[in-house]
């Protein structure tokens, strides 16, 4: 059985906002089929060790534990508007140009 | 005096020390070098995307300036180094081997750039890498693919192959790279150079474009053990930038190498590890005859020396390579979004659409702009992070690090450091793996646990394959915030290795320069 389907991937590249060619959506569902298939051992690992030691293994989301990390909140330089502009693939009166937000109605 | 390039960083430090050399004649000929080297263009190395020749010389010039005030920050303060595209330099193209970034000068530097120009070294350039560093072969750049000096039709590693060529052509005698689950280390395997992976959050991640954040770690690559010390001590070190950062002091590395190419290793306890050792039937089968008999035989070597070598299991390592394509999808979906095409790169407007919204400009651009590479892990991530599979894929795969976790804190009550292969294979053909995915992945089976842990790693050159005649590559992993045992067994490693073989490995690698060019301003 496969893991992922055209539609699925259709729809996740909708989500992620990646224009996908047909061509692209038929070998990308082919490929992450795959790599799903071998990617899915992780919850059989999983669950051999959680049968045997007959409590739940915890996530570890990160390295080092990690703790909030705060500064005085002082006033410093930052970029100046034509720093920040510099890469923007449109600016007018020192602000990101960008193209309409809103669907027509 | 021999040729500059040929030199490690230490000796050019020595020189510049001494007088009997200025940091613009190196920098002159390693940029000189650079231009014979990369005169092929993508049929050559291919190792740099853009190189800084009038900045790098200024820099050498105010470096030069420093030593003769008096006032040189840095033991390597004139030593020119070349920059992975992965970091952000101010006034410097960063692309990131990607098209949606091709023109974009970054605003400021990374802190890692920040440490080496205050450490006055000059910066020659920015090295080629796999798009968002995605990849173990530089193929996946969107400039075309790095070309490893040992053979142009083979690879050079990745994601971090244009740093790894640019030293093992003599083009730079120091680089910077990023390791998210090998791409230090592997290319350092398949190169004959060395490279490390520092103790997550031992180098600011301040300005390095993100890959997975829980992953992501930067360090020195260099063609000595020694060169890399020196190098880590400038990178590394506490920043308030970077929330992860470590706020204690660096380890001792450069005092850990010398100490180890002078004194040794004798009652260093040292653990091969059986799931890394691609053994049949333990997971990570299928290594190369070559890799497996020079790391055998380093091992041996070590034994004579005194080293206390014993085997140990880590079980939960056979699934770190699908927990590690589980995490870093996830988290390069997430840290890509950034990439919307409305505040800085690339803007595509769709075809056939008159007046398109954001979204749809957006979409056109990622579609324009990202690889194949980086749309396949994207969307991938995109599916484990959905609702209804979030627990059997991401979660799952947290779990596995914890155990992976659990498996190196037993195995280090054991043992000091624990060694294995650094990659399954030396340099494989251009495009062998191009079009299977899970082959490629397949060579960072030895080097991803260290990363979903966040311990140390090194890899340095351990011979050539008999069969096919390239570099294989020895890696060493420590305990976190034990990155001078790395540098304490490998200089003493590299030592009785160099004194086998009557110099390095790279005296033996093929010269990639056109028609000896590279001679021209390169001798002095």
């Amino acid at each position: 059985m496969s893991a992922i389907s055209r539609e699925e991937v259709a729809h996740l590249a909708t989500l992620a906002r990646i224009d996908l060619k047909p061509q692209e959506l038929d070998r990308l569902a082919d490929q992450l089929d795959v790599i799903l298939q071998s990617v899915a051992t992780v919850s059989e690992v999983v669950r051999a060790v959680e049968d045997a030691d007959g409590r739940p293994v915890p996530a570890t989301s990160h390295p080092m534990p990690l703790r909030n990390v705060t500064r005085p909140d002082e006033p410093r330089p930052g970029l100046s508007a034509d720093e920040a502009l510099g890469g923007a693939p449109a600016a007018e009166e020192q602000r990101f140009r960008v193209p309409r937000i809103l669907e027509e109605d | 005096m021999s040729e500059l390039i040929r030199r490690s960083a230490a000796e050019l430090a020595e020189l510049l020390t001494a007088g009997d050399v200025s940091s613009v004649e190196i920098t002159t000929a390693h940029l000189d070098r650079i231009a014979a080297v990369e005169a092929s263009g993508r049929a050559g190395v291919h190792a740099f995307l853009h190189v800084a020749r009038d900045q790098a010389l200024a820099e050498a010039a105010a470096a030069d300036q420093a030593r003769a005030d008096g006032a040189a920050p840095s033991a390597l303060t004139g030593v020119p180094i070349a920059v992975k595209d992965v970091m952000t330099t101010a006034g410097l193209p960063t692309t990131c081997g990607s098209r949606i970034l091709q023109s974009w000068v970054p605003p400021y530097d990374a802190t890692v750039v920040r440490r080496l120009r205050d450490a006055r070294l000059p910066i020659l350039g920015k090295t080629n890498m796999d798009e968002f560093a995605m990849g173990s072969s530089t193929e996946h750049s969107a400039f075309g693919p790095t070309r490893n000096p040992w053979d142009l039709n083979r690879i050079p590693g990745g994601s971090g192959g244009g740093s790894a060529a640019a030293l093992a052509a003599f083009e730079a005698p120091l680089a910077t790279g990023t390791d998210t689950g090998g791409s230090i280390r592997q290319p350092a395997a398949v190169t004959g150079t060395v490279g490390v992976k520092p103790t997550y959050g031992a180098v600011s991640r301040y300005g390095l474009v993100a890959l997975a954040s829980s992953l992501d770690q930067a360090g020195p690559c260099a063609r000595t053990v020694l060169d890399a010390a020196l190098l880590h001590e400038v990178m590394a070190g506490h920043d308030p930038m970077d929330s992860t950062s470590l706020a204690g002091p660096v380890p001792p590395v450069v005092a850990a190498a010398r100490a180890g190419a002078s004194e040794g290793i004798a009652r260093v306890r040292m653990g091969v590890v059986r799931e890394l050792h691609g053994d049949p039937g333990e997971g990570g089968g299928g290594y190369q005859a070559g890799v497996r008999a020079r790391f055998d035989e380093a091992v041996e070597l070590l034994v004579k020396e005194g080293v206390e070598v014993v085997e140990v299991s880590c079980p939960s390592f056979t699934a770190a390579l699908a927990a590690y394509y589980l995490i870093l999808p996830s988290e390069a979906s997430s840290n890509l979004a950034k990439f919307d095409a409305m505040r800085y790169g690339l803007r595509v407007l769709p075809d056939e659409v008159a007046d398109p919204t954001a979204e749809q400009v957006m979409a056109a651009t990622r579609a324009a702009g990202f690889g194949d590479e980086v749309k396949r892990r994207i969307i991938l991530g995109t599916y484990a992070l959905s609702s209804g599979y979030y627990d059997a894929y991401y979660g799952s795969a947290q779990k596995v690090r914890t155990l992976i976790q659990r498996d190196f804190a037993a195995a280090f009550e054991q043992v000091d450091v624990l060694v294995s292969p650094t990659a399954p294979t030396t340099a494989f053909p251009l495009g062998d793996k191009l079009d299977d995915p899970l082959a490629m992945y397949l060579n960072d089976v030895a080097t991803i646990p260290a990363n979903l842990a966040g311990i140390p790693g090194m890899s340095l050159p351990s011979g050539l394959a008999d069969e096919d005649g390239l570099p294989t590559g020895f890696q060493i992993l420590a305990p976190a915030q034990a990155d001078d045992r790395l540098y304490r067994v490998g200089a003493a490693l590299e030592a009785l290795l160099t004194r086998q073989w009557g110099g390095s490995i790279l005296d033996h690698v093929p010269d990639p320069a056109r028609d000896g060019a590279d001679l021209q301003g390169a001798a002095r």
